[in-house]
């Protein structure tokens, strides 16, 4: 089993030995390294790096549903944004009497908003395995839902992407409304604390890190055990030759509906471990360019590979990270930028290109070897 | 959404086995189709027997492709019945359960699945249960997997079994294709058009395997090529304007004089 997950795929085998030497220097890095020695981590990094990780399940999650199935969703950040609501939930009422207002049961925009008792759908929230469960159940079943009424009804291609667009634009603008009951514009923040842990304190910061790695290893195996799986090949079957499917026996529109749930499962648990790790979740996750720079970081990385979009979200957050400070104007000329050239010059992303450059690399070599052999 | 329920329904249904006792496999009565107010089937009549082997002629758009929409569950009709064997009623399943009840199509261009390898092709045609979760947790069998060898076999691309099906040529891909079709193990094969495109050793090759396969499976094809259906058919159909012309042994037919005038006109 372990060797059709990992160590049959070149990539997979990459994507592990770097996950699991973070996960082992990062801590040493961070936590035993002293503060004033070259070889110390500090704390801002690994929750950058932590960020990243929670950015790659996002990509892999878009990936496997856009890469070998086909369905280009433009609306992933939605089921991102309603993980990190819950989770932030759960943060909000960890606060208790800690607030502003200090108000032990309301959280401060409620008492701002001179509300009375606390929203029925906040019940539960202050319990961690109730909130970890609404993380999953919240996006799987809005997904569920949109997948059985969409694939249903045949909805395939651009119109489908156009719905997912607005599926996360009309919660974006619920989200915003005060009377939701989700914070508004300001959304869900100034946590303190998560199980008891201060999410100040270096060690917190670090086992989030090592949860985001966690999260990210298993939800790749996972995705690597539906690939190469008899309902990985049909799902491809499905993408080139969607009627061809159904009169081989295959009902489409379940595989499809179970693929893009179990997706937004993942996305969910993404943005569940993102919120605690930049201390807020706000509306402004469900902006429909969220989910457009998903797609980017997918091509960019290679998608139907599962490395690849691994490798694009790191990639491309890391220029993101480093242009946003170095020249703020030039990075939404750089991304779209970026978005043209790899469209045009690399189909299939960086993957693809190494692909191509080891390709050569053999080839020279071969030609090499019988130009010298005669 | 009793959507749900009504396929759970057709499933069930689909799992039974078409009642032949009446030697019939397939009763098309009075089925119309019209689209935009063009009457691709008008009040068509057909009726197969278990185990023949059928040629349809025509001339384009005659409604050849449309009655292969209607039997598979593609389109639905306005008006009419289809029946698989005496109970089945095909217009009340959708297309999966009409190819779990044992229909299986071949299509006009050969449509494989490009980036899987031959053998994978002909395992994901496999009969059996097409769930999503048995095919979580499919595993093939010994006798699965010879049973995908002695396809391979017939239709001759044993040493083309790990090669990606978009790599083959078009006539590999037709056999294939006709490959997916035995490991569905259908009682009624559709195919339409299968020698388009073929060279004449090809052509050959298919005829022979088409009239191996009547007997134990019951065999609709769709065709162009006279010389083709001259040399494996045994009973004929005429197609015109939606409805059949004529029926009857391929040289009833070439001197039926309404089927002269209509179709092979040209030829003489």
């Amino acid at each position: 089993m372990i060797t059709r997950l990992i160590l049959s795929d070149r990539g997979s085998r990459w994507l592990f030995a770097v996950l699991i030497a973070a996960a082992v220097l990062v801590p040493v890095g961070n936590l035993l390294v002293p503060a004033g020695s070259p070889l110390h981590i500090p704390t801002y990094t690994v929750t950058l790096l932590g960020k990243y990780l929670c950015y790659a399940l996002l990509a892999l999650s878009v990936d496997l549903i856009w890469g070998y199935c086909g369905i280009l969703s433009l609306g992933h950040g939605a089921f991102f944004a309603l993980g990190g609501y819950c989770m932030g939930m759960y943060l909000m009422r960890q606060i208790g009497g800690r607030g502003v207002y200090g108000n032990a049961e309301l959280p401060d925009f409620m008492v701002f908003l001179n509300w009375q008792e606390l929203p029925w759908y906040w019940y539960g929230f202050d319990m961690f395995p109730f909130a970890m469960l609404m993380v999953l159940l919240v996006p799987g079943l809005l997904a569920f839902v949109f997948g059985a009424l969409a694939f249903r009804s045949r909805v395939n291609g651009v119109y489908l992407s156009i719905i997912t667009q607005a599926l996360t634009y009309a919660l974006m603008l619920a989200f915003f409304r005060n009377e939701m009951g989700f914070g508004g514009n300001n959304g869900l923040t100034d946590f303190k604390d998560i199980l008891g842990f201060s999410l100040q304190a270096d060690g917190t910061r670090v086992a989030l890190f090592l949860a985001s790695c966690l999260a990210l290893g298993l939800g790749y195996l996972a995705c690597r055990y539906l690939v190469t799986s008899r309902f990985g090949r049909v799902i491809v079957a499905i993408r080139d030759a969607e009627s061809r499917a159904r009169f081989v026996g295959y009902r489409v529109e379940r595989y499809k509906m179970w693929l893009f749930t179990f997706s937004a499962v993942l996305a969910g648990i993404a943005g569940a471990l993102y919120v605690p790790q930049v201390g807020i979740i706000n509306p402004g996750e469900f902006a429909p360019l969220n989910s457009i720079e998903v797609v980017v970081w997918v091509a960019v990385g290679g998608r139907g590979t599962l490395f690849g979009p691994v490798l694009g979200a790191m990639a491309v957050n890391y220029a993101k990270t480093y242009f946003t400070a170095a020249l703020p104007e030039v990075w939404l000329y750089a991304l779209g930028l970026l978005f043209v050239l790899v469209t045009v010059l690399l189909p299939q992303g960086i993957v693809g290109l190494l692909g191509r450059l080891r390709l050569r690399r053999r080839t020279s070599e071969t030609t090499a070897a019988t130009a010298e052999a005669p | 959404m009793n959507v749900l329920d009504h396929n759970e329904e057709f499933a069930r249904a689909a799992t039974a086995v078409p009642d032949t006792s009446h030697r019939g496999i397939l009763y098309l009565e009075d089925i119309s189709v019209s689209f935009d107010g063009f009457k691709a089937l008008n009040e068509l009549n057909l009726y197969v027997d278990d185990g023949e082997l059928r040629c349809i002629i025509g001339p384009n758009g005659a409604g050849k492709t449309t009655m292969m929409d209607v039997i598979t569950g593609k389109t639905k009709p306005d008006s009419g019945s289809a029946f698989f064997g005496q109970t089945l009623d095909l217009l009340r399943l959708d297309e999966p359960a009409i190819a779990a009840a044992g229909i299986g199509r071949k299509f006009q261009k050969p449509t494989v699945f490009e980036p899987l390898t031959v053998f994978e092709n002909l395992e994901l045609a496999m009969s059996g249960d097409k769930g999503v979760w048995a095919s979580l947790r499919a595993k093939l069998s010994g006798e699965q997997r010879s049973r995908i060898d002695e396809v391979l076999e017939i239709i001759g691309l044993k040493h083309e079994r790990s090669r990606r099906a978009g790599l083959l040529s078009h006539g590999q891909k037709q056999w294939l294709e006709i490959g997916m079709l035995l490991m569905q193990d259908p009682r009624l094969l559709l195919v339409d058009e299968p020698v388009a495109g073929m060279t004449p050793q090809e052509t050959e090759r298919t005829a022979e395997l088409l009239t191996s396969l009547a007997g134990k499976h019951s065999v609709v094809v769709v065709e162009h090529d006279m010389a083709f259906v001259r040399s494996i058919a045994r009973k004929v159909t005429v197609l015109h304007q939606g409805s059949v012309l004529a029926e009857g042994s391929m040289d009833e037919i070439q001197n039926n004089p309404k089927v002269v005038e209509v179709y092979l006109g040209d030829e003489h």
